[in-house]
């Protein structure tokens, strides 16, 4: 295990397993600080699993991750780290303002019943402005279009100023004006030395970013190397002969039967 | 006026239905946020086994509901977080199994169902000072671990992944959800009983989110609404019970009921004006259309919405979308 100071993250041998299953087999992965790298694939290919085995989400079955140079399970200075979901469906039952759920994002910088001091203000703000919804901090998330509620679930990550940045999807189902906000944002960050790790299915107008592509086919790394077309990610060689988008929904574990008594737990896949 | 607060335990009772008011809500606001706005009414069924233990032991109602609502609570909690297929029906079975329990062992205790009763839909004359004294402190701990730690329940609550990443104790935080949630229910079982706490923790939120943007706001006007609904509610149980035998809880929830059938109206307009007022997508017209003689100018007053389309304005009219063009308006 070789360790140096410029590799953000690195996971060496990384297998996780859900439900019994295999999902990610001895998997290597680094990342330099400041690169840009899309994790891409098909569906089922593995590649959401290893931004959440990577965030600490989905628990490693063999092998090591560290994050800063840092193993996981040691990594306590969680303000360096962001992270953006796939976008939740409606979001909570009660409404909240898109100021409250970036402010979230705080979370990590905060101690226990502090207030927010002023430097919480101005990180809340600029990441508003980043992605361009300075104007909408009063209205509730859910009135918002889909692609605006990503870019208010990326402007919360942004709060917390980290210095590496794991997003998930952030392009499924989003218009393309949406997109080109999107990657606006996300080069204003890279322009900033932030370190991105970013899961797509498709690029459309993030490719210019992309430092290098991951490509994953079956819970393996199937290349590794300068960025590709989404056209070459998609050819016979990973395993997806076509190429629309199924978006993944969530009906738990994609190849094991669906009957459960109570108190069966159930094991997420994608 | 004065006859009905003269009474020590309506005064009593006052204080009790002013921090359930309070509490109630609070806590309902983080279980509605989770889309678990029957939990509240899971803990009360479970909290019936902890009262007639009481009554059957000789120890105090309110403690051992409170033990046995805690159990309950962290049992639904922990169902819950293994996000089982059939995680409602262990919840279903949970609460069968609570009410039936606490009947039985009541009747073994030789209780009469009426015993049970003020327990269930809440009692004004089963309030001694000591009652009013725990309720007042429980209340004060939930509403103060609601609204300190609001910030990370809020989170947890909002999007439970994010919180982890972020580096806070999801399940911890949740557990503490359910806790309070079971310490409210044996709070207000004395003001509004078992059956129906759950409405004033959810009821006061459904009425305040009709209106309401931010969370925050949810919070405050949901707390507005129960302290509302529990304090108007008692008094008005006191005085319709000289005519007839009229419980509070009911009347306190019927109350909350009041409110939000005067909110859902307010908040069915807002709704509908926001859509009608929602930009509409910038992409430019398909070609250049003219509309035919248009009778009036658009402007400030005309009577039709002006939409922000791209980087000027679309006036509804009758259907269409019309756009000043020069002397014309054209049809975007």
């Amino acid at each position: 295990m070789s360790t140096h100071p410029d590799l953000v993250v690195s996971a060496r041998g990384l297998s996780v397993v859900l439900g019994g299953r295999p999902i990610l087999r001895r998997v290597d992965l680094d990342v330099r600080r400041g690169e840009f790298v899309a994790l891409m694939g098909a569906n089922g290919s593995g590649k959401s699993t290893l931004v959440r085995a990577l965030t600490g989400l989905r628990p490693v079955a063999a092998g090591e991750v560290r994050l800063f140079d840092t193993p996981l399970d040691r990594f306590h200075e969680r303000q360096r780290l962001g992270f953006v979901p796939q976008r939740p469906g409606a979001g909570g039952g009660v409404p909240a303002s898109v100021w409250e759920v970036v402010s979230s994002g705080r979370l990590t910088r905060r101690r226990w019943l502090r207030p927010f001091g002023s430097a919480d203000r101005t990180a809340i703000r600029a990441a508003l402005d980043v992605v361009g919804l300075a104007d909408r901090v009063g209205d509730s998330v859910s009135t918002l279009s889909g692609g605006q509620q990503q870019r208010v679930l990326i402007a919360r990550a942004l709060a917390g100023e980290p210095e590496l940045l794991f997003l998930d999807e952030p392009t499924a189902g989003v218009d393309l004006p949406n997109q080109v906000a999107l990657a606006d944002a996300l080069g204003i960050l890279k322009s900033r030395g932030a370190t991105i790790v970013l899961v797509a299915h498709e690029l459309g107008p993030l490719a210019p970013l992309i430092d290098r592509a991951v490509v994953m086919r079956d819970g393996r790394v199937a290349y590794d190397g300068p960025a590709l077309d989404d056209h070459a990610v998609h050819g016979p060689l990973f395993g997806d002969s076509h190429t629309h988008h199924h978006h993944a929904t969530d009906t738990g574990a994609p190849h094991a039967p669906r009957v459960a008594a109570p108190l069966d737990t159930a094991e997420e896949g994608s | 006026m004065f006859s009905v607060f003269s009474y020590s335990f309506m005064q009593y009772a006052l204080v009790a239905a002013l921090f359930t008011g309070l509490a109630a809500p609070t806590v309902g606001t983080y279980l509605v946020q989770k889309r678990l706005s029957l939990m509240g009414d899971g803990i009360g069924h479970v909290a019936v086994t902890g009262v007639a233990l009481g009554l059957l032991t000789g120890a105090s109602p309110t403690w051992t509901a409170v033990a046995v609502a805690i159990l309950g609570s962290v049992a639904i909690e922990l169902i819950r977080e293994r996000g089982s297929a059939n995680g409602d029906v262990a919840l279903a079975l949970l609460f069968y199994g609570g009410i039936a329990g606490g009947v039985m062992i009541t009747g073994i205790a030789g209780q009469s169902a009426q015993t049970l009763n003020t327990y269930l839909f809440g009692g004004l004359l089963s309030m001694q000072p000591s009652d009013v004294v725990i309720t007042a402190i429980l209340a004060t701990v939930v509403l103060l671990l609601c609204i300190g730690l609001g910030p990370q329940l809020f989170a947890v609550a909002q999007d439970a992944e994010f919180a982890r990443v972020a580096g806070l104790n999801v399940r911890a935080y949740n557990l503490l959800v359910a806790v309070m949630a079971a310490v409210t229910v044996t709070v207000a079982m004395r003001t509004v009983g078992l059956l129906l706490v759950s409405a004033l923790m959810v009821v006061p939120v459904a009425a305040a989110q009709q209106v309401t943007r931010s969370f925050r706001t949810t919070l405050a006007a949901a707390m507005g609404i129960g302290v509302f609904a529990a304090l108007g509610g008692l008094i008005a149980s006191a005085y319709l019970s000289k005519a007839a035998t009229i419980a509070p809880g009911p009347t306190i929830v019927l109350l909350a009921l009041a409110c939000f059938v005067l909110a859902w109206p307010v908040g069915s307009m807002l709704r509908r004006r926001e859509r009608m007022r929602q930009p509409f997508e910038a992409l430019p017209p398909l070609g250049h259309e003219e509309t035919g003689e248009h009778p009036h100018e658009h402007g400030e007053d005309c009577g039709h919405l002006a939409i922000p389309h791209g980087d000027h304005v679309d006036y509804v009219h009758d259907g269409h979308r019309h756009a000043p063009h020069g002397e014309h308006y054209d049809e975007h």
